[in-house]
């Protein structure tokens, strides 16, 4: 792969003339926002970028994008994505699906790409319900969830999108909402892991789902219930009053709090994106007792899956040449000269 | 045999085509005995034609009925196009073989068995109450009987194995006698054991002493009555340079020799499914050919990723089998509105459903050419033959890539596994079709993604390119700009590109394989059935009936002159392993009375059965008038002779999607 050459844009290079047709007000205008004001810090090149998506209104997102977009199939497009990056691996390639998309229908190859560890970052909009198809329950709908499919209320348990791809094998697990500052932040660092690297944006869909993540989002009291986190930084939440400690008897996570700012007095832990027992306690940590843990969770690339394809691809061909002729006529063989058959 | 005086060429010296069975457990290594049979054949210059038939299950409780495995090979000093209607040597290793494959075998055949495998346990196992062996209901032919098993653990004590592995060898010792009959030398299978086993000299040792035990036997044995040697002379063919090859190991070099044709790199993304995981194990193997093989973690993965990367600028390639192409469907059709160029292999097999994982059948003609939701066509191609299938795979690469859509391949089971003599081309031979991605702006200072050229293709542009960044995706788009468009008007434009696009597709015209262009009876096919067709078709013109064979390798678009080319024959007889599908189609596209003779038992048509039904058209007609006898309206009856499909009745078809059987993977051996 080439290394990518920097190139100037400012966010209205990244727009494209193509009218948005989420509903007003909708959390995704926000997430584009956001993207859109990444790309250009991040010195991306537009001709460089390919937007994959699948269906659901997260998933109309490449067409507001002045990129390379591919609006596919109904939880496909990490397959599709997949098959761009092995052909081609000096795209950079983001892919965008949401909580039906990519742990419905597609939750199959969202766990295989994840898995197989394919450079692109992936962005799951979870907004906790199917909006383009006006307001079934999802899989990330809390039990209970009142819908035109669910009239008295869900009954399944929700899938939790972060451990799910911390479980499937993904190097790199962030998270963020659609209007907080800090989301180009994550999205920076999902830009520079080198693998799969997976973003959970809580996505506020506003007709059907409506301030359903307000208990940790809003941003009154967002201090007391967001644990943004940082690497090397003590994990501590409202203003430093608290933080969050390992219980060594029952190996999970607990709420400490702080007295007078000396966080180690109260064995507050460091986060360690490369710390993946941590992260896995980070991912399940229920909102309401805990804050909502957000940023990087966690972020320890390793080789490839595109790379070691390539590699292995380059290290049969060594030595050989692609002689079809040759190729043809391989195996046992005989020749026929006139009407005698002679093997040779 | 038609030609054939006696009621078998056994009798015959030198008889000009023969059909040896070779019918065991699946661990007895029937398949690989068969390969390497067949390699020698190929080597001492005979025409052939093979039909492995093994079971679903990857080793079967052993000596069940349902674990039989028999590889069938049909060889001659004349043109051969089928596996041979029925054996005139069937090999059985055990009771179970023989119960299975004894229909099929011909009057006055010969049957070469082990007597060391029929106990009592094993005969109880195969449902006899006696050993046909000994209570003459084997009357009508001719029996071998003697204990393969003692002879095959005495030629290899020498090499000190138990019993378990010494018995191994007996395919083997079977295989040598079969060399000492149709006097073929042994050198090319020492070779090949010992390269086989290279690391295990011990077992390379006592395969070989097996194999020189069963030729011996024959040589001294002085064996009166039916074992003698044949001669089946070599075949008078073009000069040049040949090897066997199967359906698949075709379907493979050919998307090889497409790519490169295209001088574009392949991706194939496949998902292990039989019978088409052959092509995905080839092309796995041939990397340096600037192929990516990729296996998903499903069927639609698989598809998607090769989407994916011809929309990259790679020629996108996935294979399947009939449910696994159900389940491709629906991205298919993402590629046939993208118009992005993907070759899809369908290695047809028994259906609905998981049906007959291991057999053949050309079922899937109308999931093909209609199966998709919305108008969506799509070209098809059918291969009739395993080399057949090269130019094929050629052809369908041609397709994709010129008119940007996807293609589909259609070969089945039995053109999959087969093997067949192949006249090794030329690729320099072949016409070049280089792939020109867009560089530049195509209107002006505008970029239009959709807008086509005059054979109606839309530009093929690389996601990279600087300058024409777009989007595209499965949502109606607007007919030049490619951006969303729901409107009346150009939903019904689109749809009619799309439909205009695959129709204008230059096809070449029908042509005849056998007979004159205009007459009483055509018999039209297509796909697998072209050897027993033309077979049968020149039994009946021997007998002086105006019959002509035409078959179709373009299933759609079909080919502009095929309407006129039907409409000049009286009757058209349309013999399918199907319930009559491509019968619809021709009917739909003509209006010609196209007949169906439909075969669905999992098993190719028989020379004889089509022979029987073209007769139908001709006989007790005065004058060959023909055609006023109604061809049959059901499927054909079990003909007198009890030469049924060789299927047997109570064999439960068990499992899943099975992969070739445990000694099935030695099947690639031919080519080793």
């Amino acid at each position: 792969m080439n290394a990518p050459v920097k190139i100037e844009t400012t966010l209205k290079d990244w727009e494209t003339d193509q009218e948005v047709r989420w509903c007003p007000g909708c959390g995704d205008y926000a997430i584009l926002k956001a993207v859109q004001r990444t790309l250009p810090q991040l010195g991306a090149d537009p001709a460089n970028t390919v937007f994959i998506s699948g269906i659901g209104c997260s998933s109309r997102f490449p067409y507001y994008m002045e990129t390379y977009g591919f609006h596919t199939i109904h939880g496909r497009a990490p397959a599709i994505a997949t098959g761009v990056k092995l052909a081609n691996p000096d795209l950079d390639i983001w892919l965008v699906t949401g909580d039906g998309d990519g742990l419905s229908i597609g939750g199959n190859h969202l766990m295989h790409v994840l898995r197989r560890n394919v450079n692109m970052q992936i962005m799951l909009f979870n907004n906790e319900i199917y909006g383009l198809t006006k307001g079934q329950y999802s899989p990330t709908s809390r039990e209970g969830t009142k819908s035109p499919s669910t009239p008295l209320g869900s009954y399944d348990h929700p899938a939790r999108p972060a451990a799910f791809a911390l479980g499937s094998g993904a190097r790199f697990v962030g998270r963020g909402f659609d209007v907080s500052k800090n989301l180009p932040e994550v999205l920076k660092a999902a830009h520079a892991h080198q693998g799969a690297a997976f973003i959970e944006i809580f996505q506020n869909c506003i007709v059907y789902n409506k301030d359903v993540f307000n208990d940790f989002a809003a941003p009154k009291g967002a201090e007391d219930r967001q644990l943004w986190l940082e690497n090397g930084e003590p994990m501590l939440f409202a203003g430093g009053a608290k933080g969050i400690a390992l219980d060594r008897d029952r190996l999970e996570l607990k709420v400490v709090d702080v007295a007078g700012g000396d966080w180690q007095a109260a064995d507050v832990l460091v986060h360690d994106v490369t710390n993946r027992s941590i992260a896995h306690m980070l991912v399940e940590m229920p909102f309401g007792p805990f804050p909502m843990a957000l940023g990087v969770l966690y972020d320890d690339p390793r080789p490839t899956f595109e790379t070691a394809v390539i590699e292995e691809r380059a290290k049969a061909s060594e030595g050989k040449t692609a002689d079809l002729a040759k190729l043809l006529g391989k195996g046992q063989t005989w020749t026929v000269s006139g009407t005698a058959a002679d093997p040779v | 045999m038609a030609t054939q005086a006696a009621d078998t060429p056994l009798e015959a010296e030198n008889p000009d085509a023969v059909v040896v069975r070779f019918a065991g457990d699946s661990g007895d290594g029937m398949q690989l005995t068969g390969g390497q049979f067949t390699l020698s054949t190929a080597l001492a210059g005979n025409d052939l034609a093979t039909f492995p038939d093994f079971p679903a299950e990857i080793r079967a409780p052993q000596g069940t009925l349902f674990g039989v495995s028999a590889f069938q090979i049909n060889f001659g000093s004349r043109q051969i196009n089928t596996a041979g209607d029925a054996p005139d040597v069937l090999v059985a290793m055990n009771p179970a073989a023989l119960k299975v494959n004894l229909a099929a075998l011909k009057p006055g055949g010969l049957i070469i068995a082990d007597t060391g495998e029929f106990t009592k346990r094993n005969l109880d196992k195969a449902k006899y109450e006696n050993n046909p062996l000994e209570d003459g209901s084997l009357a009508k032919y001719d029996v071998l009987a003697f204990d393969i098993s003692a002879l095959t653990i005495e030629a290899v004590k020498p090499f000190g194995l138990g019993n378990k592995d010494a018995l191994r060898s007996k395919n083997m010792w079977t295989l040598g006698l079969a060399l000492w009959m149709f006097d073929r030398p042994r050198e090319p299978l020492h070779e090949w054991l010992r390269a086989k086993f290279k690391t295990k000299p011990d077992i390379a040792g006592a395969n070989i002493a097996a194999l020189d035990a069963g030729h011996a036997y024959g040589e001294t044995a002085e064996l009166s009555g039916p074992l003698k040697q044949l001669h089946v002379a070599p075949v008078p063919s073009a000069p040049g340079l040949y090897r066997t090859i199967t359906g698949a190991e075709a379907v493979s070099l050919g998307l090889v020799a497409g790519a490169q044709l295209a001088e574009l790199p392949m991706f194939f993304g496949g998902y292990p499914i039989t019978p088409a995981s052959a092509i995905l194990h080839h092309l796995a193997r041939l990397k340096e050919f600037g192929v990516t093989t990729f296996q998903a973690e499903d069927e639609i993965a698989a598809v998607c990723a090769a989407i994916g990367a011809s929309y990259a600028g790679q020629l996108g390639v996935t294979s399947s089998s009939g449910p696994g192409i159900a389940l491709k469907t629906e991205a298919i059709g993402l590629g046939i509105m993208t118009e992005l160029p993907l070759v899809i292999v369908n290695s047809q097999r028994g259906g609905p459903s998981t049906g007959l994982p291991t057999k053949t059948e050309q079922s899937d003609l109308y999931q093909a050419v209609y199966g998709r939701n919305g108008d969506a066509p799509m070209p098809v191609v059918a291969a009739r033959s395993p080399s057949d299938a090269f130019e094929c795979a050629i052809e369908a690469c041609r397709i994709a890539v010129q008119y940007m859509t996807p293609v589909m391949l259609l070969t089945d089971g039995y053109i999959a596994n087969a093997a067949e003599p192949w006249k090794v081309p030329d690729p320099a031979s072949y016409e070049t079709f280089p792939v020109q991605f867009l560089t530049e702006k195509n209107d002006g200072d505008r970029l239009l993604p959709y807008k086509r050229d005059a054979k109606g293709a839309r530009p093929w542009i690389k996601p990279g390119t600087p300058g024409l960044l777009h989007r595209i995706g499965g949502i109606e788009k607007h007919e030049l700009t490619g951006n969303i468009d729901y409107s009346p008007d150009n939903h019904q434009k689109m749809t009619d590109a799309r439909k205009a696009k695959v129709e204008r597709i230059a096809v070449p015209d029908q042509d005849v394989a056998l007979g004159e262009s205009t007459g009483k009876l055509a018999v039209v096919g297509w796909g697998s059935t072209y050897g027993p067709i033309h077979q049968a078709v020149g039994r009946a013109r021997r007998k002086g009936l105006d019959v002509s064979h035409i078959h179709v390798r373009h299933i759609w678009p079909l080919p502009a002159n095929l309407g006129a080319l039907l409409k000049g024959f009286d009757k058209v007889l349309v013999p399918e392993m199907n319930t009559g599908q491509f019968k619809t189609v021709l009917r739909d596209q003509f209006l010609v009375d196209a007949e169906p003779l439909t075969k669905t038992s999992g098993q190719p048509f028989q020379i004889a059965e089509l022979e029987e039904a073209i007769g139908r058209y001709f006989d007790g007609i005065p004058g060959n008038e023909g055609g006023e006898v109604p061809a049959n309206e059901q499927q054909l009856p079990i003909s007198e002779s009890g030469h049924d499909d060789g299927t047997y009745p109570d064999a439960p078809f068990h499992g899943d999607d099975a992969a070739l059987p445990g000694e099935g993977s030695d099947t690639g051996a031919v080519n080793q």
